[in-house]
């Protein structure tokens, strides 16, 4: 274990985080563009880490970028967007070879700098605005993984669990777009979309690695000379309350049904019961000796999983299993008599304390990745709220067994989603 | 016993080696900056080994598809209840997997990593199986079965891997089929695991934040308490398998909105000697990097057909007795597709590679090689896959400093043919 020097800088129009660590053999710099989710620019935000990966003014076609992510030792590079809470974020991310382990190479961390700002700066543009030619194949890209969300059934199943608990909230849009909103995108609206997000969003550069902290934001702050006036900021979502939960149906021609449960948490990560919030989630569902582990799969046989997930900055959790289509009522009384249990305090010691240290295992494997590093120090800008890894963890273990009941008794119910197979869809042999 | 220091000179770093009386191989890579220890305890044992000749037995024996899997799963459950458990109380994570040749338990902790490794030697050799456990399991591997069923990815590889395969097990899906579980006894699952759990057959590897000496003396001392049998040597039968494919073209219909297709090149048995192992795979890597990744030549062409959608997805599977690579992506156009890719695969042979697009290439994987040392998992994974198949895998840096674009072209000659060529097609199903 070492310690993390870690340092913050506001830098006017954008914000720099340097993190210096020697667990890497790499160097991991992300940029990340934020912005409020909004139905009208989602879509084609979702389309522009597709077009801007296709080619830049120095580097103009995909495979000439790619060559150069080559050159620079197989850097690893990728743009995606997706919601954290209510915001909707562009990632550009770069992962390059740490120089000090390649004979005669001394400039990588500079190059691959370069690299991300020209990216960033200087996409490859015909009379002003995209290339007709690559806009119309990437909306073509993007309208097949929109389509093909069908076929993977978990993620389906999630996102109708979502559009049916967040109707009328922003969280409910989808961070992927829209197939409507998609028909009407041009070169110009789109390049109009990004230059509002290069100069516009809320701009958080971060640096993880081996790295001269210093040298680092010298370097960072010669190059990211953009010309920006940052417009929008991080929005926090306001709690809704549930009244009476919702329950959904639908059927598909499958063999395993998805039964996905929404609650609604009460607790975002700048809240002193957050702490608890993940114990009760973990109790509840976050690991194989949690309730819905241990009761759906390992005492009905009903599942091969049954997990939950908790979301931090909207107040939100989430149960997922894959059940035969005729356990429905079963597992979902199961599933649900869990949390009731757990409200009347039936939680065993141990559990509160196996809980405890596999949340702190989680934690401490997060920071032993580049990118868990880089989503860690995000998530407190996201949150508002900044801890070291240790006061997290502390915080964690100081949570008693009335915390969580406490907790269990704001989460709610919200509604009850389930994908099951359509009639004669599941013959057994 | 003999500990043997291993340096990786390229990384600045070493793990140490060493073999126990009773034939198991440790690894203990030490790595103090980081949090996290992260150990794996594996058996060469995989679903492809469904006829071997049990230890101290003379008679062949067959045994039911999925059992490997099978076994895997039920290693966890003891008499006093569940080893996930025992993992849970000290914080760390714990889990398995079954591949074609491989089952590996695993955790990570970040704490009483000693208590974690001796828990994880223990329940590997204690097996508890019962008539009344192995019937409870049954339920749980059905859900596995069936999720994967409708996974159009997992078919579209399965379905490839069947075209190309006509008696090599490595044709039968890994968890078996809901028949195929149904027919496993108790019985049978204590045949394999007596004749491949024995320590002669396993490695164990541990690396991250943990005392050497501490670690050495905890292994050996729990080895030594426990007895086994003399190891012998396991005999395993794959069935007579051709180097032509089974099937030149295999069409699944499913319910999906998308197609996908995929376009497999067989290996020759002779491609898979251990000696050239680490090269041959370079070279088809190497190779694949050139032509078909996102910097590739062909990678391009497809794309601008329009006859992808997003990008490439690229398998490399170089074992003993089987191997393949593989060249997919979910298209709307997938016999053409298949045309394409088989066209573009068969005319490697009179591309030339001109020397700075290889040294370019070979940048690439230098600095990939560094980057999987980032992460404990692949670092350990890597080590012990390359051992089992008799090779050093450190020596992946001088064969990579040492290719040369004569390798390639001598490889091309002998790795592809049109008659070792199948295609594999997901399709929406006909209204």
């Amino acid at each position: 274990m070492e310690a993390i020097h870690d340092r913050y800088t506001d830098l006017e129009t954008y914000h720099l985080h340097t993190i210096e660590t020697k667990k890497f053999k790499t160097a991991t710099i992300a940029l990340k563009f934020t912005r409020p989710l909004a139905r009208e620019q989602v879509t084609e935000r979702a389309l522009l880490p597709f077009i801007l990966q296709k080619g830049t003014e120095k580097y103009p076609s995909e495979r000439e970028l790619r060559l150069q992510l080559d050159e620079l030792y197989g850097a690893k590079f990728t743009i995606n967007s997706t919601k954290k809470g209510e915001n909707h974020i562009i990632t550009f991310l770069l992962d390059i070879a740490n120089d000090k382990f390649i004979k005669d190479e001394d400039q990588l961390m500079q190059k691959g700098l370069d690299f991300l700002h020209e990216v960033a700066n200087n996409p490859k543009l015909i009379d002003g605005v995209f290339d007709q030619d690559i806009v119309s194949k990437e909306k073509e890209t993007l309208e097949n993984k929109i389509k093909s969300i069908r076929d993977e059934k978990m993620q389906y199943a999630n996102m109708r669990l979502i559009d049916e608990m967040c109707k009328e909230e922003p969280f409910g849009i989808h961070a992927h777009g829209y197939l409507d909103d998609l028909e009407k995108v041009t070169p110009k609206t789109l390049f109009e979309s990004y230059q509002k997000m290069l100069h516009e969003d809320r701009l958080d550069v971060f640096v993880v690695g081996d790295i001269d902290a210093t040298h680092v934001e010298n370097n960072v702050k010669q190059l990211f000379t953009f010309d920006r006036e940052p417009k929008v900021d991080i929005v926090r979502s306001e709690k809704s309350v549930q009244v009476t939960p919702n329950h959904v149906t639908e059927a598909q021609k499958i063999q395993q049904g998805k039964l996905h449960l929404g609650y609604r948490t009460n607790v975002t990560y700048q809240d002193e019961e957050y702490p608890a919030l993940q114990v009760f989630n973990g109790i509840f569902g976050g690991f194989p000796h949690s309730k819905l582990f241990m009761n759906v799969r390992e005492k009905h046989s009903l599942a091969y999983y049954a997990a939950s997930r908790f979301e931090s900055n909207k107040g939100l959790l989430f149960v997922f299993s894959g059940i035969a289509p005729e356990k429905y009522e079963q597992a979902k009384s199961i599933i649900i008599e869990q949390q009731e249990e757990m409200k009347k305090g039936k939680i065993t010691k141990d559990e509160l304390v196996q809980t405890q240290k596999a949340i702190i295992h989680q934690l401490k494997e997060t920071i032993d990745q580049p990118r868990g590093m880089v989503e860690w120090y995000f998530q407190q800008v996201i949150g508002n709220k900044s801890w070291t890894s240790q006061e997290m963890m502390e915080a964690i273990n100081k949570v008693t067994l009335e915390d969580v009941i406490k907790v269990a008794n704001k989460v709610q119910l919200d509604t009850v989603y389930f994908l099951t197979a359509e009639e004669g869809g599941n013959d057994s042999e | 016993m003999i500990v043997n220091k291993l340096e990786i000179p390229r990384i600045d770093e070493s793990l140490y080696q060493f073999q126990l009386e009773n034939g198991l191989n440790v690894y203990l890579y030490p790595k103090p900056e980081m949090e996290k220890t992260f150990a794996m305890f594996v058996t060469k044992y995989g679903s492809i080994d469904q006829k071997f000749i049990p230890l101290d037995e003379q008679e062949w024996t067959s045994v039911p598809d999925g059992i490997a899997h099978f076994l895997e799963h039920k290693m966890f459950e003891k008499e006093d209840g569940d080893v996930f458990q025992q993992f849970s109380e000290r914080g760390a994570s714990a889990n398995a997997f079954t591949s074609f040749t491989q089952t590996a338990y695993l955790f990570s902790s970040t704490s009483e990593e000693k208590g974690n490794v001796e828990t994880l030697l223990n329940f590997v050799q204690d097996p508890y199986f019962t008539e009344e456990t192995v019937e409870r399991e049954k339920g749980i591997i059905e859900q596995e079965i069936r999720m994967y069923d409708d996974e159009a990815d997992w078919r579209l590889f399965f379905g490839l891997i069947g075209a190309l395969y006509k008696e090599h097990p490595v044709r039968i899906d890994i968890a078996g089929t809901v028949d195929s579980i149904h027919s496993i006894t108790h019985h049978d699952l204590y045949k394999c695991y007596e004749t491949f759990y024995h320590p002669s057959n396993m490695q164990l590897f541990v690396i991250g934040n943990f005392d050497l000496e501490e670690m050495k003396q905890l292994v050996e001392s729990n080895q030594n308490s426990k007895s086994f049998i003399e190891p012998g040597e396991i005999k395993r039968d794959f069935g007579k398998e051709d180097n032509e494919v089974f099937k030149k073209e295999e069409v699944i219909e499913m319910p999906v909105t998308t197609a996908k297709c995929m376009v497999g090149v067989k290996e020759k048995i002779d491609q898979l000697n251990p000696e050239q192992l680490l090269k041959n795979e370079l070279v088809r890597d190497l190779v694949l990097d050139l032509y078909f990744s996102k910097s590739g030549t062909y990678y391009e062409k497809l794309y601008q057909e329009g006859l992808m959608i997003d990008s490439l997805r690229l398998e490399l599977i170089m074992e003993d007795s089987f191997g393949f690579t593989a060249i997919g992506a979910s298209t709307t156009k997938p016999e053409q597709f298949a045309k394409e890719v088989k066209q573009m695969l068969l005319s490697l042979k009179n591309e030339t590679i001109n020397e700075k697009a290889f040294q370019r290439a070979k940048k690439k994987k230098y600095g990939e090689l560094i980057r999987e040392f980032n992460d404990l998992e692949e670092t350990a994974s890597n080590f012990v896959s390359y051992f089992q198949q008799g090779v050093d895998y450190r020596d992946a840096f001088s064969v990579l400093e040492n290719v040369t674009i004569e390798d390639i072209n001598e490889a091309l000659n002998e790795w592809i043919s049109e008659e070792r060529i199948s295609t594999c097609m997901v399709v929406p199903e006909k209204e």
